[in-house]
């Protein structure tokens, strides 16, 4: 219906000539994080790209370490992140929203700003957003308001984007996160210098010939949260490390699906260097265009030795005031725009919106509802024991954390539940493509399982079987134990009979073994636990075989 | 200079009046003699029957109910009258293809016995910045032209449930932004008292099409006092409601935080029906009102019920600086004539003085100006309206906007535009919002000692078509001469010649920034009108007649309250006189004291018959 009504309008001003002002939004897929590849990458590749700046450069040789780019000077990053809301409706109408439907679908009068629209608030926004301020340990206004947020683009349909100025939702939080282990970790807090509610644009898609340009407005009025950090930060890995760890964040509390290939989370990065020990910041220059956590990072620090260079070769009047775009093909930034002056957005009060008034009793409820957050869960896991590196891993996944509690309430050993998790599971589930949520292997059958090894009821072995069995067709671990007959031998006489048989059966082995070549029992404990289908308990067998093999001698 | 032609009740002393005059009014509707009698005290160019003017919904209601007439004859008998006086007064920019069909869908539903909805077969007309599905509407815009809405607004959705019939799209100021329909888009309206004048306006079409009986009643909209000037140009009863009383949905929006959509009809009756079905609150307009809402057609008792001080009790207030410098002698005595009468139906009648009257206007201009130039940026050409291709984005901006709005539309842009930039906020917008605030407490605390406040609605009667429109800068020009003339303290001439400049080049990126293409005299207007803003702001007095009449009506917009404006009497002009409108005001949401008050009033003025001679 909304389609038809649009179309019906005036579908050839869809069509619209070539752009030429600030080229915003570009929308290239994004990838995740991963941890075993990036930093190295951004250590290794980020600075060996030579350009017109680095000549000279000294960086063009192997690794270095932050510390070493940095060379006497200070990086200073902040970052504002968009996060888009996943709530079933949009911000102002109730248009649904989904990711990737046909162009000009998913709108009505009001997302398109037809004359005479007015704007009213989706109450689940603003409870998405007291969520994810009491996560970031913000200040919650009790009164806020809309403003309007005014430049002319053709994905701005009503020429103002309503947003919040001077009032936000939330002020003054804080993040908390630890680094990965393999970077030195350590744990670090960064500040949160607001969070505040305001509706997405749509998007240009620009034809291949660069004649025309066409307009979709699917996403005009989705809501997003934009979070705004402290200039905390001091390399791309911290600054990689707060973004996903607002990701994480954001994915435990179901705020948003944090999805950055979808633009569900989107990272604009200011970066700016100082000598060490000066107190003032130094110009500051805006990243865009940073589709994973890993662009980030690299971005960041091929930004930050970009500006120490120039300070080291005396041009540091060459640091202006701009906006960098990340071009992952060459791994450099290049400027976007240089900023003449501050842009005007003429803000002012929403005059179609009421205040936003948040009762303390609202505020408490939200509090008490939250879920464990990815903090609180690191620290308890922390004093279970566990490494740092397996509590980063299971912390790192809601479902993988919530599956590994899970099997802990069902009476597991956290280090070997732990050990389960991140081993064969984690692998299989890599390999396959799956989450852990996806696969038919319940906490509570790991656990069964966990169990079952540790009373000797099965071995390791046909334990890690049945896994891969419980993983792909699901069932219980006691079925399948009795089912395939795969309780483990510990009858003394049951294993004393195999071994006789086994080593009747060769006599040439058990002539050299006698001989002096004792290597052979591995050879004859291989024989017996085959001829035991593998259930023989491996200590009584290695037991009973030492004593048939010496007692005879 | 006007004189009062006629208001009996100024040469009535009030001690005078028999008590049974009240009482023997019903009757001497009829009564030849006794309404021959009264005559003796207009003069020769008035009405010699003065008949208060009744319900035409409910005549309508009357005759369909009792199979009198039908539906299509009476659309039939309004269409014909509209197309005749049409090419004098063009008010409309549309007329409905359909009413006919629709009259005669309706009389289907009455021989089959159906339940008549309560505004069954009335024809309204349709103020055109307010949008209907099966219609154009342009706002009075080229930028519009020909823009038909894919839904009805909340208001008009109303109507159509009430069964009245969608008669037409009126004509307007461009967006609202002006006083005398002059600033349309498309064609200038007359006035139906005499075609040589304005209609008034923002509402200007509105006002008069149910003035010339072209429709029954209409809906206009106000933002700074645009269904009460035109309803006093017209002679009409026009009615503001308090702000969130009628959803804005479907309005084009010029000023939203003062912008109502409002009532135009014949009677107060009219006027109050119409309100009771296009009021409540409406999920689609978040600063719609969750209020309840009163029958107010129900208050309005039959005379025959009344006795001789129906109003006793009533407190009533006078705006003094409502009747002061500015206004004509004619108007004032009309005014205070229309008090006695208010006073002989039993009001304590009080002047009182609201000194903060005079800040509202260089308030309401930064407030309406600001919101304007936010509104109107999503007439960009790419969506809908008209678009003049180019090659490039900001050209395709600046010239389909460029061509699109009128000088008056470009000059409120580049001053909200202005006013709202960054540095300039504070100083224009966070002080306008003072005032207002300021404003609203003045009257709250007036209501405490008055159920109700009356001042002219209009600083004169119609004035002649092109009088005023002829040099706007001229007349900007004017207002800050006489401001500065008045200043003289504070900024010298050199500071003064470096702010200018200043103010030149913050202009110039208004124009970049508000997609307007820079002319150099619209730069100047914005210097001007923003430097007499300035001034004003700064407690200067302004002169000029626009001020003034802007100035009676737009305090009432900033504090969001009811108003009714009802023809009380007439001054010299035309071939039979033009009337004056009597704005009555009340506290928020009490639109039915004002109903009440407003129909016992308008039942028991004498001989005064607002029926323009074009309908004669």
């Amino acid at each position: 219906m909304a389609s038809v009504l649009f179309q019906a309008i005036k579908s050839t001003y869809l069509m619209l000539y070539p752009l030429n002002i600030f080229n915003r939004r570009h929308a290239a897929p994004f990838c995740t994080w991963q941890y075993s590849q990036i930093q190295t990458k951004a250590l290794s590749e980020g600075f060996q790209k030579p350009n017109e700046v680095q000549e000279k450069s000294s960086h063009s040789t192997s690794r270095k370490t932050p510390e070493q780019i940095l060379d006497g000077f200070e990086a200073i990053i902040g970052i504002e992140t968009h996060v888009q809301l996943s709530t079933v409706t949009k911000a102002f109408c109730s248009c649904r929203y989904l990711y990737g439907s046909p162009p000009n679908t998913t709108i009505c009068p009001v997302c398109m700003g037809l004359p005479g629209t007015l704007p009213v608030l989706n109450s689940k926004v603003v409870d998405l957003a007291v969520k994810l301020a009491l996560a970031l340990n913000c200040e919650l206004s009790l009164t806020s308001k809309f403003d309007r947020k005014q430049y002319f683009y053709p994905d701005l349909p009503k020429g103002y984007q309503i947003s919040q100025f001077d009032i936000p939702i939330a002020t003054k939080g804080f993040i908390e996160l630890d680094l990965p282990v393999e970077f030195g970790g350590g744990h670090r807090r960064f500040g949160i210098t607001r969070v505040h509610m305001e509706e997405d644009a749509g998007k240009l898609l620009h034809s291949e010939t660069g004649s025309y340009s066409l307009v979709d407005l699917n996403r005009a009025g989705v809501p997003l949260l934009e979070v705004v950090s402290e200039p905390d930060m001091r390399s791309g890995l911290e600054a990689a490390e707060y973004a996903a760890e607002l990701q994480r964040l954001v994915r435990y509390l179901g705020v948003s699906n944090g999805n950055m290939q979808e633009g569900s989370l989107r990272c604009d990065v200011n970066v700016s260097v100082r000598p060490s020990g000066q107190s003032e910041f130094g110009t500051k220059v805006e990243i865009k265009n940073m589709n994973s956590f890993s662009a980030m990072s690299r971005a960041i620090d091929y930004e930050i030795s970009r500006q120490v260079l120039l300070h080291n070769q005396g041009q540091s009047d060459q640091i202006v005031q701009e906006t960098r775009l990340w071009e992952e093909g060459h791994q450099k930034t290049e400027t976007m725009r240089k900023k003449e002056g501050l842009a005007d957005y003429r803000y002012f009060p929403e005059p179609d919106l009421p205040e936003v008034v948040l009762k303390e009793e609202y505020i408490e409820n939200t509090r008490q509802s939250l879920p464990e957050l990815p903090e609180e869960k690191r620290r308890r896991y922390e004093k279970m024991g566990l490494n740092m590196q397996d509590v980063l891993f299971l912390a790192n996944d809601i479902s993988v954390a919530s599956f590994f509690d899970s099997t802990l309430e069902y009476g597991a050993e956290a280090k070997l539940a732990a050990n389960w998790i991140m081993g064969d599971i984690a692998a299989y589930l890599k390999n396959e493509h799956l989450a852990i949520d996806e696969v038919k292997l319940t906490p509570q059958e790991l656990a069964e399982l966990i169990a079952s090894i540790k009373s000797g009821t099965i071995s390791g072995k046909i334990g890690k079987e049945i896994l891969f069995e419980l993983i792909a067709k699901g069932g219980s671990v006691k079925e399948i134990i009795i089912e395939k007959d795969l309780v483990q031998i510990v009858d003394e006489g049951a294993i004393e009979a195999m071994v006789v048989k086994v080593l009747s059966e060769n006599p040439k082995q058990l002539e050299q073994y006698r001989g002096g070549k004792t290597k052979l029992q591995g050879y004859f404990a291989g024989q017996i636990m085959e001829a035991s289908k593998g259930k023989a308990n491996p200590m009584l067998l290695n037991k009973i075989l030492s004593e048939k093999l010496n007692s005879k001698s | 200079m006007h004189f009062v032609i006629q208001n009996p009740r100024l040469l009535l002393h009030p001690r005078s009046l028999p008590l049974q005059f009240i009482q023997s009014k019903y009757p001497r509707r009829c009564l030849h003699g006794a309404a021959a009698a009264s005559a003796t005290l207009c003069p020769p160019a008035a009405p010699v029957f003065a008949v208060p003017p009744t319900s035409e919904i409910l005549s309508i209601r009357g005759s369909l109910l009792s199979g009198r007439r039908k539906a299509a004859e009476i659309a039939g008998e309004y269409l014909d009258r509209l197309h005749k006086v049409e090419p004098q007064i063009r008010s409309f920019l549309h007329v409905s293809e359909t009413a006919m069909r629709e009259a005669e869908e309706l009389d289907r539903m009455v021989a089959g016995g159906k339940e008549l909805p309560p505004l069954a077969g009335v024809l309204v007309g349709v103020k055109d910045n307010i949008c209907t599905l099966d219609m154009p509407s342009t706002g009075g815009s080229k930028i519009l032209e020909g823009y038909r809405p894919a839904f009805d607004a909340t208001a008009v959705r109303k109507l159509r449930e009430a069964g009245a019939i969608v008669l037409g799209k009126t004509n307007l100021d461009e967006f609202g932004m002006g006083s005398s329909t002059e600033g349309s888009g498309f064609q200038v309206t007359a006035n139906p008292w005499d075609l040589s004048r304005v209609p008034g306006g923002s509402s200007g079409g509105s006002a008069a099409a149910v003035s010339a009986k072209q429709c029954v009643i209409s809906l206009g909209s106000d933002t700074g006092g645009s269904v009460r000037q035109p309803a006093s140009f017209c002679g009409v009863v026009g009615m503001k409601p308090t702000y969130g009383r009628v959803s804005r949905y479907g309005l084009m929006a010029y000023a939203s935080s003062l912008d109502v959509i409002g009532c135009f009809g014949s009677s107060v009756a009219d006027a109050a029906i119409l309100l009771n079905v296009i009021s409540g609150h409406d999920r689609l307009d978040s600063t719609s009102s969750k209020q309840e809402v009163p029958d107010f057609a129900k208050e309005l008792v039959s005379l025959n019920n009344v006795d001789s001080k129906p109003l006793n009790g009533l407190r009533v207030g006078l705006i003094k600086e409502t009747i002061g410098e500015g206004v004509g002698i004619g108007i004032v005595s009309v005014v205070k004539a229309a008090a006695s009468h208010l006073e002989q139906l039993g009001c304590e009648l009080t002047e009182i003085s609201l000194p903060s009257f005079s800040l509202g206007l260089p308030a309401y201009y930064i407030l309406a100006s600001s919101e304007a130039s936010s509104n109107l940026s999503r007439y960009d050409g790419v969506r809908y309206g008209n678009q003049v291709p180019t090659e490039e984005l900001s050209s395709l901006y600046c010239n389909s906007r460029g061509n699109g709005f009128g000088t008056e539309v470009k000059m409120r842009i580049l001053m909200g535009t202005y006013a709202l930039s960054a540095g300039y906020y504070e100083a224009y917008y966070k002080r306008a919002q003072q005032v207002r605030t300021l404003i609203q407490k003045r009257f709250k605390d007036a209501m405490i000692d008055n159920d109700i406040l009356i001042s002219p609605a209009a600083p004169s009667a119609a004035y002649k078509i092109g009088e005023k429109t002829n040099d706007p800068l001229a007349m900007y020009a004017g207002d800050i001469m006489t401001a500065r003339a008045k200043q003289n303290r504070g900024i010298g001439r050199l500071v003064l010649l470096s702010w200018l400049s200043r103010t030149v080049h913050r202009g110039k990126a208004a124009c970049a920034s508000s997609c307007v293409p820079l002319v150099q005299e619209v730069v100047q207007l914005v210097v001007c009108a923003v430097f007499a803003l300035t001034t004003c702001l700064y407690g200067c007095e302004m002169s000029g007649r626009m001020m003034v009449a802007a100035r009676l009506v737009v305090n009432v917009n900033l504090a969001g309250l009811p108003a009714l404006v009802l023809p009380c009497g007439f001054v010299e002009g035309g071939s039979v006189g033009l009337p004056v409108g009597l704005q009555m005001i009340a506290g928020a949401f009490n639109e039915d004291k004002l109903f009440r008050v407003g129909h016992i009033f308008e039942q028991t003025l004498q001989n005064c018959r607002f029926v323009p001679p074009i309908c004669e």
